[in-house]
């Protein structure tokens, strides 16, 4: 398993968090994107985000979905993620992931689906660098594979 | 022509920090030129040269997507909001 530095964390709501594993499982193979938000370093709000491509390898957010969401978020000035599903690789941003990474306010989470149960983890990516954050759900550490 | 214009967090380095600024412009085109001249570094962030949009750049006016409409040459009415947003995009490689 790739690792990288542990600065930081972020905890998710159960509920945000079992919507991101169905959502990631609901398409399956093919990869889903969404957005997630909230304060003081949870997110307890979640907003799939149609992926405009439909691929098992690649993902585009939807433009007018993305604008809706961020809008809000931005209007309420609410802290907020990214995330996106690995159906057949490990829950790490990938050389693509990093390099089309734009949003250097946002948490990256990725939700893989390789093995058979779901995995999530949360990065940080700016300027090409990936650090990683410690994911609780609920305050609880979530399983994040062998690290 | 006071334009309302969304900029997003890595453009702004350019605006000294502003959420949203206010351009000027008949079209697209012309809002970005107006931007640019203010805001030096931006344009090119934007458009191409080509003079189009780059490809991981979109722009909504109204909430419409400029691509849908004329794409740089789309016109603006006195009002109209303007939003730039980096697609979100990435990949399993």
């Amino acid at each position: 398993m790739t690792k990288a530095a542990i600065e930081g964390t972020v905890d998710l709501s159960r509920q945000v968090y079992d919507q991101m594993v169905a959502h990631a499982r609901s398409d399956f193979p093919y990869e889903v994107c969404g957005m997630v938000a909230g304060t003081g370093g949870r997110f307890d709000r979640h907003y799939e985000i149609p992926n405009a491509e439909r691929s098992m390898t690649f993902y585009k957010m939807d433009g007018k979905a993305h604008l809706k969401a961020i809008t809000e978020i931005e209007d309420n000035d609410w802290e907020f993620g990214i995330y996106h599903s690995h159906t057949h690789t490990e829950a790490f941003p990938s050389v693509t992931d990093v390099e089309l990474a734009v949003y250097p306010e946002a948490v990256y989470l990725i939700v893989s689906l390789q093995d058979p149960e779901p995995v999530i983890r949360a990065f940080d990516i700016r300027d090409g660098r990936i650090t990683e954050r410690v994911l609780t759900v609920d305050g609880e550490q979530a399983p994040a594979g062998n690290r | 022509m006071a334009i309302e214009v969304r900029i997003p967090t890595v453009l702004r380095e350019h605006t000294l920090g502003e959420k949203k600024v206010t351009g000027q412009g008949a079209t697209l085109r012309e809002l970005v030129a107006d931007l640019e001249s203010r805001y030096p570094g931006i344009g090119p962030r934007l458009v191409g040269e080509d003079g189009q949009l780059h490809r991981f750049i979109n722009v909504y006016v109204d909430d419409e997507d400029v691509r849908y409409l004329g794409g740089v040459e789309t016109p603006l009415r006195d009002g109209a909001e303007v939003s730039i947003l980096p697609a979100v995009a990435g990949g399993a490689f």
